[in-house]
């Protein structure tokens, strides 16, 4: 593996199978009365959260404790364009503090790849702007593959995911594309055409505006956040009418296939991109996602940390 | 240092058969084979090629303002290195040259300096704020002699002001430098709009915006009957919309810079900021499109838009980091990697658009001349032989931010000379 994870494209699918895999281990801890492994024992993460993310920054930090690394939450107030301390001043005082991995999410595309010229830690991506958000993809991979009674070594070949909804803002559709393609997933965006991105012929899926076409050729439904906002900048006419065209309800949860699973990232906006009757039903995976989240970190903490030259 | 005279042995003028170029004090007074005149210094410029001074129609300064990215000395001096005698330093200082005043203060700083000659632009509207035209008329009568007014850095993007100002410059003969860059399409804009902006996740600054500024203007400029230039033509739609105005005989004019010559927005991937610029790199198909244009005419000049800015404002995230690139020193070295090497443009062509043209579009009468006697003695002399990677450590200008940086260019400006005096010889500042 690479010393940094910032993008899922810097995976190799023997690396994500190997994530993936020492996952599914790391995982068997959490059933165990006591949580921790020793790994990491003196060995200092440090989350640097330039927005706020509460459950992405919880499940590091989960993630790092049970490895017994020194956690340290760095939040800085604002956006990264209102001027304080510059990103490089607060990679320099990380450094100083000698961080092992800094795990960073920032409003910023790219502001990992800048972070990692300036620190000697690993640098993971915890969700830069619109560009990547890799252990979203990883968690997600983990948990398609749980799902469908998948185990260690094997990937995703044959199963078809749907991604839908703004995968022009979304770092998770980014990130899910390269990294489901390359375990052997068909791939599949529905959006409305204002909210996919220009040129998007070369990403390796397939793309569509019609999600009730979709939706019987599909196992594994995966629907993104859609921010209200974008109404007002014309990517939609309104709320109704997105959730209308692109909404997961209950008539269309009944056109997916017997064993077909319903993801989202979190958080979710209930009524709009999906109602509440689908999230709560036996086809969602979103609490698993989150407990998931939690074991792909520790593996991606433990592989990046050295935990493979401590053997 | 006026009264010196010069011989200049066996430089090739425009590339053709070895020569020497006689000057005397600010003239070339003859060119041929063993001319020579007492008293004159000689200069052993054999395997040189001898180009009328370059001129370049599109350069921050940032004096005043700020001095801490560039001043007049070092800016102007970075042109010399470049083989520049003339540059047209923009409007965006601060305060803006919006006004007879500073217009005249920046004129006359160039002229103390005196690495080259420095005409200043003038803003099109006050503080460029896009909203009432600056005072045309006392920036064109001032010492300065303004003659092309830009809001360079901003579109004049409301379509009637920008009617107003190609009609009110007719009375004195001037030019409208356009920034072409719709404002809505392109808020927020990181990057050019394509495949790469798609995978990078930074918001995409489309062609079209470029496209449909110029193609109004191009409209605007007909129906009025004035002077359009269009500042770094970056697409390739931009070349073709340009190409049919012209074909319709409208006065328009336009300008490429070296980034868009030869720097694609793959670049990006990096996230290095060194690549950030307005209007963006933009992709390989386009970059060809350009070349063509520029080497059929269609694009009439090479400019610069030498855009300097300090260490810190490039020391970023992608998004917060200054648009701009550092491009006097470079530029002639990437016209040759682009344009020569590639068989696209000769050297007589090259001195075309980066002298002729630009100084006729900037309506400058001592710039730009033919290599002939008479002529004022202002020509480079450039060794394309010459090949070393681009080092911003060693260059004059004092900000670094050059995206050539690590890059084998071809060539090197051996001296320039500014009105028979040298500015530059054997490649260093006299």
């Amino acid at each position: 593996m690479n010393r940094h994870l910032i993008s899922a494209a810097d995976l190799s699918k023997q690396d994500t199978l190997l994530v993936l895999d020492t996952a599914e281990e790391l995982a068997q801890v959490a059933d165990r009365p006591i949580k921790k492994l020793p790994t990491l024992r003196g060995r200092t993460v440090v989350n640097l959260f330039f927005e706020d993310s509460t459950r992405t920054r919880i499940s590091f930090e989960a993630a790092a404790k049970r490895l017994s690394a020194d956690v340290i939450n760095f939040a800085v107030k604002g956006s990264s364009v209102a001027k304080g301390e510059s990103l490089k001043d607060t990679a320099l005082t990380l450094e100083a503090m000698g961080a092992d991995a800094v795990v960073v999410r920032h409003s910023a595309s790219g502001a990992p790849h800048r972070l990692a010229g300036w620190v000697r830690g690993s640098v993971i991506n915890a969700g830069d702007g619109a560009h990547e958000h890799p252990t979203q993809a990883l968690l997600d991979a983990f948990t398609i593959r749980r799902r469908f009674g998948r185990g260690s070594g094997e990937a995703l070949d044959g199963l078809r995911v749907t991604i839908v909804g703004d995968v022009l803002h979304s770092r998770v559709a980014r990130s899910n594309v390269w990294l489901l393609h390359q375990l052997g997933a068909d791939v599949a965006l529905v959006a409305p055409p204002t909210l996919l991105p220009i040129a998007i012929d070369d990403w390796p899926c397939s793309v569509s505006y019609d999600l009730d076409a979709a939706l019987p050729k599909s196992d594994v439904v995966m629907m993104l956040r859609i921010q209200q906002e974008r109404m007002n900048a014309a990517y939609f006419p309104s709320v109704r009418e997105y959730s209308r065209r692109y909404g997961l309800d209950n008539a269309r949860l009944r056109q997916l296939p017997d064993g077909a699973i319903v993801m989202h990232p979190g958080p979710m906006n209930r009524g709009v991109e999906i109602a509440a009757e689908v999230a709560d039903s036996a086809r969602s995976t979103i609490v698993e996602q989150v407990a998931n989240g939690v074991s792909v970190r520790m593996a991606v903490l433990y592989l990046l940390l050295g935990g493979l030259e401590a053997q | 240092m006026t009264g010196t005279s010069w011989v200049i042995r066996g430089a090739r003028p425009l590339d053709a058969e070895p020569a020497d170029i006689t000057i005397t004090d600010e003239t070339i007074t003859a060119i041929g084979d063993g001319v020579g005149q007492k008293g004159a210094q000689e200069l052993d410029a054999a395997g040189l090629i001898a180009l009328p001074g370059l001129v370049d129609l599109h350069t921050h300064l940032r004096e005043p303002g700020r001095e801490d990215a560039e001043t007049i000395e070092t800016g102007t001096l970075a042109a010399a290195l470049g083989g520049f005698t003339a540059v047209h330093a923009m409007a965006n200082t601060d305060p803006v040259a919006d006004t007879a005043g500073v217009t005249e203060q920046i004129w006359r700083l160039g002229r103390a300096a005196g690495h080259c000659d420095v005409q200043p632009v003038g803003a099109v509207t006050v503080g460029l704020a896009g909203s009432r035209l600056a005072e045309f008329g006392a920036m064109a009568e001032s010492a300065a002699r303004v003659r092309v007014f830009s809001d360079d850095g901003r579109c004049v993007s409301d379509a009637v002001l920008m009617r107003r100002a190609l009609e009110y410059v007719k009375a004195f003969g001037g030019v409208i430098a356009q920034h072409a860059q719709e404002p809505r399409l392109t808020e927020g804009a990181q990057m050019n709009e394509g495949a790469a902006s798609g995978r990078l996740g930074l918001a995409g600054w489309p062609a079209v915006a470029e496209e449909a500024i110029i193609a109004r203007d191009c409209l605007l400029a007909a129906h009025v009957g004035s002077a359009l230039h269009i500042c770094h033509v970056s697409t390739a739609g931009s070349v073709e919309i340009i190409r049919w105005a012209k074909s319709k005989g409208w006065r328009v004019t336009a300008e490429v810079t070296p980034h868009h010559l030869l720097l694609t927005d793959d670049l990006v991937a990096s996230y290095d900021p060194v690549y950030k610029v307005n209007p963006p790199l933009r992709t390989a198909a386009d970059v060809a499109t350009l070349r063509e244009g520029l080497a059929d005419g269609t694009i009439d000049c090479v400019a610069t838009d030498h855009a300097p800015h300090p260490v810190e404002a490039k020391e970023t995230e992608w998004a917060v980091a200054a648009f701009g690139m550092t491009g006097l020193e470079t530029a002639l070295r990437v016209v040759q990697q682009a344009m020569v090497d590639t068989g696209l443009l000769g050297w007589a062509q090259v001195a075309d658009r980066m002298s002729a043209r630009p100084a006729a579009i900037g309506r400058l009468s001592g710039q730009g001349q033919p290599l002939a006697p008479g002529s004022p003695a202002n020509l480079v002399l450039y060794d394309p032989a010459a090949s070393s990677a681009v080092d911003p450590a060693t260059h004059a200008s004092r900000s670094r931010n050059s995206p050539f940086a690590g890059l084998t260019l071809p060539g090197q400006v051996v001296g320039t000379f500014l009105r028979g005096r040298a500015t530059v010889l054997d490649g260093k500042p006299t």
